[in-house]
């Protein structure tokens, strides 16, 4: 049973971003960039998965410019056999992402794709589902435990008022949330031992995708900032402030 | 122009995102058209043609919707505003897990783009949308005959009762031909039981963070608190993390946003993933002993002090003047 993840590379979590002052964008140069948090437990849950000999095989797939590699080998490094990158540098959005792995799965034929909920930067939460409805697959978006059972998977969903439990024949796609596992550190050996994986180099050219944007980007703006309130001496003082507020009567 | 919702529902009450939807249509224009798809839910076409602004109820009732599950119900969906492309410009749904869920997966059916998350609409085709966690505003133009959005309830009021219900249509059923193997099937909800207002639609949150140090404290410190008030309760995600609380409490960037009135935070630092998901109430209260804490950036009234000595001696004081929170 192969199984493909999706890693996209954005712009480090902790890293605080400006907003460019001709709002053409948010200023990601010379800023550190890493694997999408939640794309890391979708590589941990795949990795997972071989290692309790459910799985075959790990592919791990990026879709951007050339230093994807690095995001893949931080995949390789965390136990993915093997990586493809499409690479390109033009900006690809999730329907186009979507496409992208659709012709990958078509050629690589895998029971799972685990992808992450939402990338950080563009927070978008589309392409798992998208990739399902374009290879009419089940879905199991939200996911924060996988169990698999021969061709089936039984996955617990994060839902608004609180868990629903579903089962999924596969092949599907499996989106990955906060609670499904806590990703590993790639060690130095592991690390060492990735740059020698395969790492392979298409573009969308080759895969016959047309990523053409449907959405233009107007401009990108500072949200409005929240004016800093006062510290209150002590309950009374809140109290009464809230009052005078009119929140509370 | 013309307005496809899909409306969001348990089978018997309509959930209270739909009417911010139905607002956020308004501001598109055109006839409104609200989708009800479930598994005997005809009780609730009442419900739904009582929204005001709706033009027109759509009731989609068969077993395969009972779930929401999104294969059969993106299906329907899609049918519709392709059967009569003519007709909807847009389709619409709330940004909860069941809009997350389902929406993307209309567009890639339809082979457009879908819009997460909508806050402002500037055009019919014009869109402002957060990203980076709420820390920047992006404003985006579809170039797509049909647009699929999601829509963030906190951004648009919700719509008011109508006096003169909009008329029924029942749909013929499109498409069974789904096999049961290429569709999810729902085990099992576990839901969380409470007496309290639901987290998005609640005046009142009390959240709590790290600082409660454990899930009795969590619950014994808030709980008269939020009780006294009317509110709800929420939580920064260290405190989910640690198994303080559920993880549907959860408040930020990849938990719920809330826009209530008032937000008490207590006991938590303020995280921008935490801050990007209750910077839009009202009125922000901060409790923290940590006077450095981020959160007293955004609070419009600070205290410094012990968490534990505080919140029950506001509870007590607010239950003095006998308070809870003006509904106006």
């Amino acid at each position: 049973m192969k199984i493909i993840v999706a890693v996209k590379r954005v712009v480090d979590y902790n890293v605080k971003v400006r907003v460019k002052a001709d709002e053409s964008g948010v200023d990601v140069a010379n800023v550190k960039m890493s694997m999408n948090p939640f794309d890391e437990i979708a590589v941990e849950e795949a990795v997972r998965l071989k290692e309790s000999g459910l799985a075959s095989e790990v592919i791990a797939v990026s879709i951007g410019v050339a230093a994807c590699q690095d995001t893949l080998r931080t995949a390789l490094a965390m136990g993915a056999d093997r990586a493809v990158l499409v690479q390109t540098g033009v900006e690809i959005q999730p329907l186009a992402v979507a496409k992208l792995l659709k012709a990958l799965c078509e050629k690589e034929e895998p029971s799972i794709v685990l992808v992450g909920k939402q990338a950080i930067d563009d927070d978008a939460n589309q392409v798992g589902q998208m990739l399902a409805a374009l290879m009419n697959w089940p879905q199991a978006a939200f996911a924060s435990r996988v169990l698999v059972e021969g061709n089936v998977a039984r996955v617990a969903r994060e839902i608004d008022g609180g868990i629903e439990t579903v089962e999924i024949r596969l092949p599907a796609v499996i989106t990955a949330d906060l609670r499904l596992n806590q990703p590993r550190y790639a060690t130095l050996p592991n690390i060492m031992k990735a740059k020698k994986k395969p790492l392979e180099i298409v573009t969308p050219e080759v895969l016959g995708v047309d990523v053409a944007p449907r959405l233009k980007v107007l401009r990108v703006t500072e949200p409005p900032k929240r004016v800093t309130g006062v510290k209150v001496l002590d309950v009374a003082d809140l109290v009464s402030k809230l009052k005078e507020s009119g929140v509370v009567a | 122009m013309s307005c496809l919702i899909l409306a969001e529902h348990d089978n018997s009450l309509i959930g209270p995102a739909t009417a911010h939807v139905v607002t956020a249509a308004t501001r598109i224009g055109g006839d409104i058209h609200l989708l009800v798809a479930g598994s005997g839910c005809a009780n609730l076409a009442g419900q739904a043609a009582r929204i005001e602004g709706v033009t027109k109820v759509l009731l989609a009732d068969s077993a395969q919707y009972a779930d929401q599950s999104p294969e059969p119900v993106a299906e329907l969906v899609a049918e519709l505003v392709a059967a009569q492309m003519a007709r909807y410009s847009h389709c619409l749904a709330a940004a909860t897990t069941t809009g997350k869920n389902i929406m993307p997966r209309v567009a890639a059916l339809l082979d457009v783009a879908q819009i997460s998350d909508l806050v402002q609409i500037e055009s019919e085709d014009t869109f402002v949308r957060p990203i980076y966690a709420g820390n920047a505003l992006t404003t985006v133009r579809s170039s797509d005959a049909i647009k699929v959005l999601t829509v963030r309830m906190t951004a648009f009021a919700a719509a008011g009762e109508s006096q003169a219900p909009a008329p029924i249509e029942s749909i013929a059923i499109l498409g069974t031909d789904a096999g049961a193997e290429r569709k999810s099937k729902v085990i099992s909800r576990q839901l969380t039981q409470s007496e309290r207002p639901e987290l998005g639609a609640a005046k009142v949150v009390v959240s709590g963070g790290r600082g409660l140090a454990s899930a009795e404290n969590f619950h014994q410190i808030l709980e008269p608190l939020a009780d006294r008030l009317g509110g709800a309760i929420g939580a920064s995600r260290t405190a989910v993390d640690a198994g303080f609380v559920a993880n549907d409490l959860q408040i930020g960037q990849t938990g719920k946003i809330v826009a209530p009135r008032l937000y008490i935070a207590v006991g938590l630092s303020g995280a921008i993933q935490h801050v990007a998901g209750m910077k839009d109430s009202q009125v922000i209260v901060a409790i923290n002993k940590d006077q450095e804490a981020p959160i007293f950036q955004v609070a419009d009234y600070g205290l410094v002090a012990d968490l534990f000595d505080a919140v029950p001696a506001l509870t007590e004081a607010l239950g003095r003047t006998g308070s809870g929170v003006d509904s106006s």
